[in-house]
Formats: structure tokens, sequence, C-alpha cells
């Protein structure tokens, strides 16, 4: 089967390609996708790649994920290529860019940080301040997040 | 620029230019009619007498009004209201909302609940901006300039945050040099030591007092450390009177945000290098220019 093939397979929706094997289901957690929502979507996991090796990559059929949904997958998945498809056209590719900012994802590492309160109305917020290695730092107390302790957080369970 | 209707959450929320103006207010002013009419709601989620006390002066003293509590013990607080929702309630009353919190990040959270401008009397243990800017305005005022003069902050540099919010005021001018004096497990985070601009080394006091134009003084707290046998033997390191002092420049100013336990001794109180009760004088003043250009 070629990548091609795999890409092309769906009539109207949004590919993501060239995910690091294993990351396909952090990827649909990030993107709040859980099933529920009644969309088709397909998963093909540690298929090979010129690119990488292995890839795993999703199909979400007829739905056309916004720059922003899909941009906050780059935390676990900085090689993703995103296709728009519209009648078995690709009409849009592009690489997934990290946004400068992360909301509502990631939990602040500080226990003193407001965002880490029951009951409080603040979200975590984060401005990414480097992509590699990656560095995040937390909108309300300034606490930086690393690399290690993002990934942790986003492929722990 | 004007303040009016802004919040102050952070020192760097300030430019020199605005320093500069509330300075020339604070320097001026000692009574007004600026809060008439004007509620300030005081909100001390953690105890803190003396931060609290002089904005209540600073109210009165602008002939305005304040409500508020200055421990959680017996509000709605202790029956288990939130923060959020305290906040939007004293939104509806007051016109200014100012916030102490032990978490960092509450008067963020607060400025983003309420429409009226919330000032930041301190929440967690990086910021406190209207200290820092009591800190700027006595230096200016006492030296007549803040720039190209090498400063010494000594103590707990890892949490306390007067320490750490006078480094990163220091970030808006050009100090010579900035010596950063404490024990090993109470030196800065990353994060404060990335964000600063000026030239900075980690020294000991004793090798780089005599260089010094101010010393910046707080209180290294017993509980900080893990081990108290080493609290035992650096202690009296940083512990400053006036034989320590014949090393400094007579010009040197000894500054500590109070209250002191020991890290000055009583000697240093009547000698020119005492700045610190300058500093708690310069409290009220400040804050009275803050809230009435907050509320202008
Ligand atoms: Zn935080």
């Amino acid at each position: 089967m070629s990548e091609e093939l795999v890409v092309r397979r769906i009539s109207n929706g949004t590919v993501i390609d060239h995910i690091p094997a294993g990351r396909a289901l952090k990827v649909l957690k990030i993107l709040g996708i859980t099933g529920e929502e009644g969309l088709m979507v397909s998963l093909v996991m540690n298929t090979s790649s010129k690119k990488l090796g292995r890839k795993d990559i999703v199909k979400v059929e007829g739905k056309e994920l916004s720059k922003e949904e899909v941009d906050k997958i780059a935390l676990v998945a900085p090689t993703a290529t995103i296709n728009i498809v519209r009648n078995y056209d690709v009409a849009n590719k592009r690489r997934v860019e990290l946004p400068r900012r992360i909301e509502g994802i990631l939990k602040c590492v500080n226990p003193k940080c407001i965002t880490n309160a029951p009951r409080e109305a603040a979200r975590p917020v984060f401005t990414v301040i480097s992509e590699k290695p990656l560095k995040l730092v937390c909108e309300y107390c300034g606490e930086y997040l690393t690399e290690d302790e993002v990934i942790a957080q986003l492929t722990g369970t | 620029m004007s303040f009016t209707g802004k919040d102050v959450l952070c020192i760097l929320d300030f430019t020199r230019n605005d320093l500069e103006r509330l300075f020339r207010i604070a320097s001026s002013k000692f009574e007004g009619d600026e809060l008439r009419g004007k509620v300030i709601a005081l909100a001390f989620f953690e105890p803190s007498t003396r931060t609290r006390m002089s904005f209540e002066t600073a109210t009165l003293r602008l002939s305005g009004n304040y409500i508020g509590f200055g421990t959680t013990q017996a509000t709605s607080i202790a029956k288990g209201e939130s923060f959020s929702d305290t906040v939007r309630m004293l939104d509806a009353y007051a016109d200014v909302i100012v916030v102490r919190h032990r978490l960092e990040g509450a008067a963020k959270l607060a400025a983003e609940l309420a429409e009226s401008p919330v000032i930041n009397a301190g929440d967690g243990s990086k910021r406190h901006p209207t200290q820092a800017i009591i800190d700027l305005y006595t230096i200016w005022r006492e030296k007549k300039g803040i720039d190209n003069m090498t400063y010494g902050v000594l103590g707990d540099l890892r949490y306390g945050r007067a320490a750490r919010s006078f480094l990163r005021a220091l970030n808006l001018y050009s100090p010579r040099k900035v010596y950063l004096i404490a024990p090993e497990s109470l030196r800065p985070k990353e994060e404060l030591l990335d964000s600063l601009k000026m030239p900075w080394e980690f020294a000991n006091l004793n090798d780089i007092l005599p260089e010094l134009d101010v010393l910046y003084v707080t209180r290294i707290q017993k509980e900080r450390f893990p081990d108290p046998a080493e609290y035992e033997r650096v202690k009296g390191s940083y512990r400053i009177d006036t034989n320590l002092l014949k090393n400094a420049k007579t010009s040197l100013a000894v500054m500590h945000p109070l209250p002191r336990v020991d890290e000055i001794s009583l000697d240093v109180d009547k000698t020119e290098h005492a700045f610190y009760f300058k500093q708690a004088a310069n409290g009220v003043p400040v804050r009275m220019a803050l809230l009435s250009e907050v509320v202008a």
C-alpha cells in the first residue's frame, strides 16, 4: 500500500500524516477527539515511512480541522503534516507549526500556581519560549515547563 | 502614559518613564482628594500587617474609603468560597481591588475576572510590585538615581518575594553590576536568572562589600533549609553589623523590606547606612501615588 493511497482514501476531511510512530492516540487526545463526536476517524499506526522509518496517520472524515485546532499536536508530533482533503484531492498540505501559546492542554508544575488550585477559574496557559529544545513558561506564575515534562504529561496516562 | 484603570500585576508592567512619573507624584504628595467617593477593596487572603496598613493609610490620606479583610478566617472563604467568586463579589463593590494571596498568579486571575483595576500586593513568592516600586523610589530619592551603581542582593533569593521582585525591577535600569549573595540552596531558580539583563554574579559578601553602593538584605528562614545544621552553619555569614560595615563605602545604603528578625544588627540603625526605615516610610506616599494614578 503506497503512502499516497493511505492519504487519499477519504473523500473530505483532514489527514494528519507523519506522526511519530505510537503517538496517534496522543494526537487524538490533544485534538479532543473521543469518538463520541460521531466523526468517522481512522488510525494507521506503525506504518512504514521513507522519512521517519515508522509513522502513524490519523484521518478525520467530514471535518476540516482549523489551524488552531491542529497546531497544538506539534507538542507530541512536531514532524506531522496536515492534509486538507476535498473531493479525494489534497486541497492544502502543510507542516504543523507550534503555536506561540498553549492553552488548557498542559499543567503547570508549580504546586503554588493558581492554575493548580481546585475550583478556581484559571486555565493553564503557557507561552512557548523555545522550540528546540521545547521550553514553555507559565503565564500565571512564570515557572518553566521543559520538553521532558511536556512529553511526560502528554504521553502519560 | 497614564495608569488609569490599569492593573498593576508585575513590576515589569512598568517602563522607566512610568516609574519616574510615579516617583515625582510620590515625592510631592501628602494629602489629597483623589479617592473621594471611591471604595478600595483590600483583599488580603494571606496576612500582612505592614502592606495592608500602608494601603489603608494611603487610601485615607486621599479621602477614600476601604473595605476588606486581612485574614480569611472569618470570611466566606473559610466556608469554602473560591477566590474567583470572592473577587467577582468585590468587583461589584469596589473601584480598585488590592490582592494579597499565597498562590502565584492569583492577582493575574483576579485581573481577568474583575472589571475594576487590580493591584498585586504580593502573590506567591515571586511578585510584589508595590514593594519593588518603593525600593526603587527610595534609591531614586536618596541616591539621586538608580543606574550605574553596584548592587548586592542578599538572603533568600529563591523563595523571598521582595528580593526576587527587586531583582526583576533592576532590569528596568542599568546597574553597573549586581552581586547575588545567597547560600547554595537559596539561590534563584533559572527562570529568574535567565530574565536578568544586567551583569551579575554570585559572590561572598566579604569579597565584594567594598564595591557596593546598595546592599539589599532579606531574611533567611530556618524552615527553608532541608538540614537545620546547614542553617546554623551559614546564618552568621548573612548577618549585617557595624563591624562588618567598616569595610563598606561610607555611602553604602543598606536596605531591607522589613520586618527583620536578626539579619541586620540594631547598631546599624543609627548609622547613615540604614535605609530600611526610609523604605518603610515611603510605603505610604508610593501607594498614594499609585492609587491616585489608577483611579484618575
Ligand atoms: Zn504556573
